[in-house]
This record gives C-alpha cells, sequence and structure tokens, in this order.
C-alpha cells in the first residue's frame, strides 16, 4: 500500500473573483521510503500541491490518502495526529525560522505542541536532533541569525523530523542555497533517509537535483502532471514535448549556445489555454491539440503522459 | 590593442572590511567572461564598482578600472568624477541585475523607461525616443512590441520584464554589458531564452558581456572564459574549455564535483555528493589562503601567506601553490620524459 495517494486532487484559490486552479486533476502515490521527485515551473501548482498535501489548504475535491485513511476532511485531533507523520521543509531556511525564538524554542515546540516528550526531556531531544542534522550539540541558547544558510536548512530539517514523521515534503530545500552547500544538504537528507526510513516528495525547479536526488518523478505544468516515470526513463527518454523542453533547457558543460528550446511565456493559471494546455507553446501541436484536453495515459513500466502525440508504448 | 576593460588589483572597502581584495580583470571585446563565486565571494560588489555604483558606506581603496571608450582612448573610471561617470554610464557601460521587478520604476511605462535613457544619451526628441522605444522592445524580442510600450513592468512576466531591462542597458548600444545574474530568478526555459538573447545582442553590437553568475551550467555554455572568486579574491581564470576540462583550484574542482548534472551518472542511490565542507564564514580572519579550512589539500604553507595567482599554462592563473607546484612537477616531468 502506498504510504501517500493522491486521488484526482483539486484545488484553487479566488483571485480577484475568479477561481484559480492551481492544482487541477492531479493523482500519484508515493510508496514508503521512496523519493518521488516534482518537477514544473513556477505557477504550475507544486508548491499548492505540497501545502494541500499537508493540509495547510483544503482540497476543493478529489482524496488525499495517507497509510490507508482519507485526510482531506480531518479536523482536530486526528489532523494534528496525520500532520505529525507528514512534515515539511521550507525553501528559504530565512523565513521559515522564527529570528526571535531560540533553537531550544524552535524544535521543542513542536514536541509540546503534540505533547510527546516529557516536558524535562525535551531539550535532550532537542540536542539529539541537532546532532542528527550535524549542528553542535550545545546550540539550543542560539538564535537563527547566528547561523549561516545551510546551518539553517538543517533547522529547518532538524524541526521537520523531531516529530518523527513518516512523509517529509523538500519543497525547494536547495534552491536558496550556495553551490558548495547544496551538496551538503543533500548527502545529509539522502543518509536521514535511509537512516529513519523517510519518504520524500521532493519539489524543484532544478532538474539536475532532481536527477540525482528522485526515484521517480513527476512533471507538472500548470495545474496538471504531464508525464511519470522512474529518473532514469525521464531523462533517459522523455515522452512529454515539455519534459523534453525542461531537459534541454538546462544548460550544460560540453554543449555551446544552442538555442532555447520553447519560445514563449508560461501561460497562467488564471488563463488556461484549451485543449492540452502546452499546446500554445508545443513544437509538436495539431489542431486535435487546441480542441481536446489528453489524459495522463499509463504506457506501462511506471510510465505515463499526457499527450496526444506521445508513442503508445512505453520502450525499455 | 587594449582590451575594452582591464581592472587591476582593485580593492573595495567598507568601514570594517575589505569583501575584494586584489583583484584583476579583462574583458575583450565580444567576449564573454564569467564571473562565478558563491554568496560574499565579491562578485555583485565588483559589478557595481566597474559601474561605479558602489553603496555609500564602500569605496575603491586601491586599484584601476581601465577603460577603453569609442575613440580608443583609455579612461580610468575609478577616477571619473560624477559628471564625466554619467556619460560613460548607461551609453558605454550598462548592466542587468538580477531582480527586474525593483529595477524597474513600478509607475512609469515600460515605453517611457526605454525611451527615457535614449533621450539622455542621445538627446532624441519625445516622439523619436518613443519610436526607438518600440525598436529596442523589438530587438529584445518582446513580442507586439507596439501594444507593450505602454504596459507598466507589473502587466509583464520576469522574463518580460528581464527583457525589458536588456532593452534599456542595450538603449545606447554600450562596448560592455554586466549583467549580474541576469537569470537566476526565470524559470528554466524562460532562462534559455534570455541566455539566448544576451548572446545574440553581444554577438550583434560587439560587446563585451561580463556574466556573473553561480550556475557552473551557465558558465560552461556561454562563457569563453571563467573567473572563479573565492571570499573577495580570484583564485583561477581560465578559458572555458581548460576551467571544466582541467580544473586546477581545490575550490573550483570541489565545486564541479559538489554539482549533480543532467549529463552524469551520478544518483543518491549509489553514492553521496562530494562535499566542501564548512562554509565561506570560516574565510574571515584567515591570514593565509581564504580557501585553506575547507580545503582537503591545505597545508602549513598556505595558512602562512595569501597565494599569488600564477600562470600555469597561457591564459590559465591559479593562486594555489600546492597544486602549481604538482603541476610545474608534472609539466617537467611530461618534457623530460615524454
Amino acid at each position: 500500500m502506498p504510504l501517500l495517494s493522491v486521488e484526482n486532487l483539486h484545488a484553487g484559490y479566488e483571485s480577484g473573483g475568479r477561481l484559480l486552479r492551481a492544482v487541477d486533476g492531479v493523482s500519484f502515490a508515493v510508496e514508503p521510503g521512496e523519493t518521488v521527485g516534482l518537477v514544473g515551473e513556477s505557477g504550475c501548482g507544486k508548491s499548492s500541491l505540497a501545502k494541500v498535501i499537508m493540509r495547510l489548504v483544503s482540497p476543493a475535491s478529489g482524496r488525499v490518502v495517507f497509510d490507508g485513511m482519507d485526510v482531506g476532511g480531518l479536523e482536530g485531533a486526528p489532523l494534528k495526529a496525520y500532520r505529525r507523520q507528514a512534515q515539511i521543509v521550507f525553501q528559504d531556511p530565512f523565513a521559515s525560522l522564527n529570528p526571535r525564538q531560540s533553537i531550544a524554542d524552535i524544535l521543542t515546540a513542536p514536541l509540546a505542541v503534540h505533547g510527546l516528550v516529557p516536558r524535562g526531556e525535551r531539550l535532550k531531544a532537542a540536542g539529539h536532533a541537532l546532532e542528527r542534522v550535524g549542528l553542535p550539540r550545545e546550540a539550543p541558547t542560539r538564535y537563527p541569525h547566528e547561523f549561516s544558510g545551510g546551518q539553517r536548512q538543517r533547522l529547518g530539517i532538524a524541526r521537520a523530523l523531531i516529530l518523527s514523521p513518516r512523509l517529509v515534503i523538500c519543497d525547494e530545500p536547495v534552491s536558496a542555497l550556495d553551490l558548495s552547500i547544496q551538496a551538503q544538504i543533500l548527502n545529509l537528507l539522502a543518509r536521514l533517509k535511509a537512516e529513519l526510513g523517510l519518504s520524500y516528495l521532493f519539489i524543484s525547479h532544478d532538474l539536475s537535483v532532481v536527477r540525482y536526488f528522485a526515484d521517480r518523478v513527476l512533471v507538472m505544468y500548470l495545474g496538471r502532471i504531464v508525464e511519470t516515470g522512474s529518473w532514469q526513463s525521464i531523462f533517459a527518454r522523455p515522452l512529454h514535448p515539455y519534459t523534453r523542453a525542461l531537459i534541454e533547457a538546462v544548460p550544460t558543460p560540453g554543449r555551446r549556445r544552442h538555442a532555447a528550446p520553447l519560445s514563449g511565456d508560461l501561460p497562467s493559471a488564471r488563463n488556461v489555454p484549451t485543449g492540452c494546455r502546452f499546446h500554445p507553446r508545443c513544437p509538436l501541436a495539431t489542431p486535435l491539440c487546441t480542441q481536446s484536453d489528453p489524459a495522463l495515459r499509463p504506457l506501462g513500466a511506471g510510465r505515463a503522459v499526457a499527450c496526444h502525440h506521445a508513442p503508445e508504448e512505453a520502450l525499455h | 590593442m587594449a582590451p575594452l576593460i582591464d581592472v587591476r588589483d582593485l580593492s573595495i572597502a567598507f568601514p570594517r572590511a575589505t569583501p575584494v581584495r586584489g583583484l584583476s580583470l579583462t574583458v575583450e571585446a565580444g567576449e564573454t567572461v564569467a564571473l562565478v563565486g558563491e554568496s560574499g565571494s565579491g562578485k555583485s560588489l565588483t559589478a557595481l564598482a566597474l559601474m561605479r555604483l558602489l553603496p555609500d558606506a564602500a569605496r575603491i581603496a586601491s586599484g584601476e578600472i581601465l577603460f577603453r571608450g569609442r575613440d580608443g582612448t583609455v579612461t580610468d573610471l575609478a577616477r571619473l568624477d560624477d559628471r564625466a561617470l554619467r556619460r560613460v554610464r548607461g551609453r558605454d557601460i550598462a548592466m542587468v541585475f538580477q531582480e527586474p521587478m525593483t529595477s524597474l520604476n513600478p509607475v512609469l511605462s515600460v515605453g517611457q523607461q526605454v525611451a527615457e535613457v535614449v533621450r539622455l544619451h542621445e538627446g532624441l526628441s519625445r516622439r523619436a525616443a518613443f519610436a526607438r522605444a518600440v525598436e529596442l522592445l523589438d530587438l529584445v524580442r518582446i513580442p507586439e512590441p507596439r501594444r507593450r510600450v505602454g504596459d507598466y513592468p507589473h502587466e509583464l512576466s520576469g522574463g518580460m520584464r528581464q527583457r525589458v531591462m536588456i532593452a534599456i542597458a542595450v538603449a545606447c548600444a554600450p562596448r560592455l554589458l554586466i549583467a549580474d545574474e541576469p537569470t537566476t530568478a526565470l524559470d528554466v526555459t524562460i532562462q534559455a531564452q534570455v541566455l539566448d538573447l544576451l548572446d545574440a545582442l553581444r554577438r550583434d553590437l560587439s560587446m563585451g558581456l561580463l556574466l556573473i553568475t553561480h550556475d557552473l551550467g551557465v558558465v560552461a555554455e556561454w562563457a569563453d572564459r571563467v573567473a572563479v572568486m573565492y571570499a573577495g579574491r580570484k583564485v583561477e581564470d581560465a578559458p572555458f574549455e581548460t576551467l571544466f576540462g582541467a580544473p586546477l583550484h581545490p575550490y573550483t574542482r570541489g565545486l564541479l564535483a559538489a554539482s549533480p548534472r543532467l549529463d552524469a551518472g551520478q544518483h543518491y542511490s549509489a553514492g553521496a555528493l562530494a562535499e566542501i565542507e564548512g562554509s565561506i564564514a570560516s574565510a574571515a580572519g584567515e591570514e593565509g589562503c581564504a580557501f585553506a579550512p575547507r580545503c582537503p589539500n591545505a597545508r602549513a604553507l598556505c595558512r602562512a601567506a595569501v597565494p599569488a595567482l600564477d600562470a600555469v599554462a597561457p591564459g590559465h592563473l591559479v593562486a594555489c601553490p600546492v597544486t602549481t607546484v604538482a603541476a610545474q612537477r608534472e609539466a617537467r616531468h611530461a618534457l623530460a620524459f615524454g
């Protein structure tokens, strides 16, 4: 049974009197111990999806099933119990830590809220959590501003893990960090996953990072998943023209001054194109694509693609 | 002929710190030079110094910024007064910043902002400047420029705003364009478009392009030459093929090894990424090589004095005595024994 299963999920916001469909019919699963990478550009709905899964936003329709239980409508104590098991690490370690709280406050607050560890032992638990992420045990008396960006992201990870969750959503966890620090944090996340048997939903706009860190990849465009498959298959043989363009757009050593693979801007989720939502930018678009919205079609071997022009079967 | 810009031994000082020390850098006409480094390396301050736009608290403590003008005369920008600077800035040297939303004026239409530059520097009439603004928006590949010219910055996407910034920067066909993280705030498909555009403009206008970035992929694909900075100093300078094919400074090597790459076989399940231990904060107060506290090869000599930049090959400079000595020994060995 998957740890997390998202089924035909819709969620949105009112914006200027109109509904903005940020998540528009998304289905996928995260198996225990798996890292699912979610890639897409700004406005594709990847962070909104994270918020719905965390139940920071309620779904409009569809289901979020965690360990067999639909968490979409939970309130009160059951919702609290769910949140203990699903935690999130945010992109910006400067904005997501309260500057007026000491490290001890930041790390013991979740324990107090969930009444998990007796009061007298919480500091010890905080020290343990710090050690686990490679920070000095004596850090609890200090404040966030005393730490560098990389250390703050370690704090964010320590806070997420102090409740011993099973699922951790990592929302662009290394995007704000310098390159030399990025590798440290990715290695830390990989080690913690192995040690604690975690499952990750790993959200990133950086394809190189997702290729390195994900077991399976979801590609999102304007509220929809347009392609999914193992990291090997997605990067070796992308089937959706958008996935191909994303991969081709990444500047890569060994290649010189190649032309941009896509012209045109990202459309807004306020103004979703008819038919296939990628058709205005798609090099393969035909009249069919302007009229008919392609479903995410399974191709076997864990591949699925939402494109009228994709092959009928996944080639292995 | 002298390079377009020849920065010699530049130091930038604040009252209590000297974040850029002894930096030398050249850019030729038509050349793309990448200045690479992480936060705190001093790369953005260097760019601001070249434009003479340093914050009030900072000053150019020493060094020269020799700029070759259109008529071939060489001026030291570091010593230019405000009046003379205003004639150079925006006309001969222009800059594109990372965040177009904060660099554009929200209450003026993009057409007004582009027209302002050509009115100021080329003395065009209001009507002629407006027509020129439309041409410039077209030059930076903004679709329907005649319609877009009246738009305000908030009505444009991030990618379109950055194109407007570029239109303003190239309005007077500058000789040198400095682009400070021009695509960092943009999505990957838009990033490719903007880099493509900057490169086409460099070629068509024969500009020198100084590209400041932390993204090694961008450097590998678009730069001719690369200068790597660490904690205020240049540690390596090489043609792009050399920097990616045979990097020598331990910091450069560490950065390349630490970056996940699309074309490499690495996956977390098969092994960890190479790490550079610690952080750039460890450079503070270091008497010798600023990278020594994080360096796997550090010796006593590294902590004793700041290493000089040595030429290990034509056009390849490295500030690491440990590496240079080893490279020279290998070269001698190759010469002696084939």
